[in-house]
């Protein structure tokens, strides 16, 4: 199969996930949305190593859900404390920080 | 000799720093101490006189230096004094009537608790103007004509609790400033011309200079002039400088003050004399004003504002004469030292009556006062003869040659001023037999003073009539010597030089005219004022006697055109600071404020707006990336 359908692909799912992430209100359907634009940017680093026949992109895949996973622990962290004190996980609701 | 100088001016000058940081105790002495040092000061001028006349003719300058004063590089300024015929006469002049009217003043401020400071301002007018006739250069002469300024401020606003006289001392200094403008930028001129002020290189090479420029520096030096000695159009302090005390109006018309900006346009003829427009201008403002002092003098019912209408129009003459060139400069001075004689006799003169009628000073509330007061009639006569130009006294010879040099002056020009020169003569004849009559003649029409006091007049105490007696006769003699033998001209024509006139006329035509425009005007006042009783209000007048009374409309001319103008200017500007500067600052001020508040907005909360914005950064980027590469 050719290897420039999975960038489609990609692209689709970064698509996606940046909708989401600009039109959904609950933090957690954002916050995995998020995860789908950096699984979608993984996929396309695949696809780049196998095109140019190099482990650069794979390598850097790793490097993608490394850095996915310590935003997950964190970004998990704020979403919950926030519902803790607003009881609420809308991220409309936390918008004080403004002029 | 030449260290007399020096002390010349530095007499009066202490008297001044005496009688004002010495305190009271000076309170028994303070008025011999001030007519002292002006005796004093007239005695050194008696002694450099007599120097002066065992020299030869040509050698009569004496020069003193004293130090140099701005010494910055090439450029020098020096205390240096110059002692010729023109400021020998001069201080004559200024030291003798000043010492005449010091004693009279004895006499006049005799009750005045504020006496000593008065004599402390007399002696420093006199030093100030000490100062101006014998600087040797233009700088120095700027300070003693400043220090005129100051003294005449102070003391035509001595009375100072009344409005009047401190305003009208303010108008005088007013006034004064936009001469003294004049005379700055003159000296200014004269610098970047000359490089130097010093009267020597300004006056000998001012030919050298370009007419253009020396008619400006003529012109900027007829504006001083007028300041000064109250021409048109900066006459109008002169009338209300007579809120001073009378000696001070002596002072200021006799001796001091107005016969400045005669001295400066004789002293500095060798630069009108190489620009014939500025003494086109010269001689157009003399004979102006030798009308317009004259009409006004016709008009006034207060004797002192009279005799000022006579000093403008008579000092219009002098201006005249001293524009119409070589011609004219002797007799300008001439007629200077006889009128200072005849008008300090005439205004001490007034100041007598005045002291005898409980300062009144309506003349139509004196009348028949020769018989009260017969010293003060006869002298106040004999000035009276002299001004009109009655043969054989002062004023007939010196008005007489000034009438000649202008009908000398050929052409239609000639004609005109001749025929002003003339006209003026049969208005001043007019005038002064007015108030000789209303003051001297006639009925009785005393009237009670405010509170009530009815007058009664008296003659003057001797301090007061003795400087009149003197005044009275010079007024008499001192034309006639000055004319035998030419005796002034020969005196002063080798520094003012002399050129003799080429009159259409001849000199006994000039005076028969004269005489017969001097008979005119006695005849018209004697038919208006001597035949029967005069109101003791005076009538309403037709519009010229109206515009007159009111000083020929120049207040409310300047009122209209400077006062109003300045104001509308000044608002205008206000407008333009407030619209145009303020708008530029306060506009860009809310510009700014404005776009900041819109932009503010952008700053919402809204964590998903600001994901809008960083996509919408990250496709510009990149789409712009692209771009890039494609071209």
């Amino acid at each position: 199969m050719n290897p420039v359908n999975y960038l489609y692909l990609a692209a689709v799912l970064f698509t996606i996930g940046a909708a989401g992430v600009l039109i959904r209100r609950n933090a957690i359907v954002v916050f995995m949305c998020v995860e789908l634009m950096l699984n979608a940017c993984n996929l396309a680093f695949v696809t780049f190593s196998r095109l140019h026949g190099n482990l650069d992109g794979q390598i850097i895949a790793f490097f993608t859900m490394v850095v996915a996973a310590a935003e997950v622990v964190i970004g998990l962290a704020i979403i919950v404390s926030v519902f803790r004190t607003r009881h609420s996980a809308s991220v409309d609701d936390a918008s004080l920080l403004k002029l | 000799m030449e260290n007399l100088i020096g002390l010349l001016v530095a007499a009066p000058l202490l008297g001044a720093a005496v009688l004002l940081c010495g305190g009271r105790r000076l309170d028994r002495v303070d008025h011999w101490i001030g007519t002292l040092l002006a005796a004093v000061s007239f005695a050194l001028g008696a002694v450099l006189f007599a120097d002066l006349l065992g020299k030869d003719a040509g050698a009569r300058t004496l020069t003193s230096h004293l130090f140099s004063w701005v010494p910055v590089g090439g450029f020098r300024a020096d205390v240096a004094f110059r002692l010729d015929q023109l400021s020998m006469t001069f201080v004559l002049l200024i030291t003798g009537v000043g010492t005449l009217i010091h004693l009279y003043s004895v006499g006049y401020m005799e009750h005045d608790e504020r006496r000593r400071r008065f004599f402390g301002y007399l002696n420093l007018f006199l030093a100030a103007m000490l100062l101006l006739v014998l600087a040797d250069n233009y700088l120095l002469l700027y300070v003693g004509w400043e220090g005129v300024g100051l003294a005449s401020y102070l003391l035509i606003g001595f009375w100072q609790h009344k409005p009047s006289a401190a305003t009208a001392a303010k108008k005088a200094f007013l006034v004064n400033r936009v001469g003294d403008m004049g005379l700055s930028i003159a000296i200014m001129l004269m610098f970047t011309t000359f490089g130097t002020f010093a009267f020597g290189p300004v006056l000998t090479h001012a030919t050298d200079a370009g007419e253009g420029k020396l008619t400006a520096i003529g012109l900027m030096l007829l504006l001083a002039a007028c300041g000064k000695s109250a021409q048109v159009p900066l006459q109008s302090w002169l009338g209300d400088a007579m809120e001073g005390p009378t000696p001070v109006s002596a002072l200021i018309h006799a001796a001091t003050m107005v016969t400045a900006g005669v001295y400066l346009i004789t002293r500095s003829g060798a630069i009108f004399n190489a620009a014939p427009d500025a003494q086109t201008a010269v001689v157009t403002v003399g004979a102006v004003t030798l009308l317009f002092g004259a009409i006004v003098g016709c008009a006034k019912d207060d004797i002192k504002k009279a005799l000022a209408g006579s000093t403008m129009s008579q000092i219009g003459y002098m201006i005249l004469a001293a524009g119409l060139g070589p011609v004219g400069y002797v007799f300008a001075i001439m007629h200077l030292v006889t009128h200072g004689f005849f008008k300090a006799g005439l205004f001490l003169g007034a100041g007598s009556v005045m002291h005898g009628m409980n300062d009144e000073v309506d003349m139509r509330r004196y009348g028949g006062l020769r018989t009260y007061m017969p010293v003060t009639f006869v002298t106040f006569g004999l000035g009276y003869l002299a001004i009109i130009g009655f043969p054989g006294l002062s004023g007939f010879f010196s008005k007489d040659k000034i009438i000649e040099a202008a009908f000398a002056k050929g052409g239609t020009e000639g004609w005109i001023l001749g025929g002003a020169a003339l006209l003026g003569a049969a208005i001043t004849a007019y005038y002064m037999t007015r108030v000789m009559i209303l003051t001297f003649f006639g009925e009785k029409r005393w009237q009670p003073d405010a509170d009530g006091n009815r007058p009664h007049p008296h003659e003057s105490p001797r301090t007061m009539t003795i400087p009149m007696v003197v005044l009275a006769v010079g007024s008499v003699f001192a034309g006639g010597l000055f004319s035998i033998n030419d005796t002034f001209l020969k005196w002063l024509e080798p520094v003012t030089g002399h050129a003799e006139g080429n009159s259409p006329l001849s000199a006994i035509e000039v005076t028969a005219a004269t005489m017969v425009v001097l008979v005119l005007g006695v005849a018209l006042a004697w038919a208006q004022y001597g035949r029967g009783p005069v109101p003791v209000t005076a009538p309403r007048g037709n519009a010229l006697v109206r515009a007159a009374r009111r000083d020929l409309l120049q207040d409310d001319f300047n009122h209209v055109v400077l006062v109003r103008g300045g104001e509308e200017l000044t608002r205008g500007l206000v407008r333009a600071d407030h619209s145009v500067v303020d708008g530029i600052v306060n506009g860009t001020a809310a510009a700014v404020g404005g776009l900041s508040s819109r932009m503010r907005r952008l700053q919402n909360g809204y964590a998903r707006s600001y994901a809008v914005s960083m996509f919408g950064g990250a496709a510009v980027l990149i789409a712009a990336t692209l771009l890039m590469r494609a071209v």
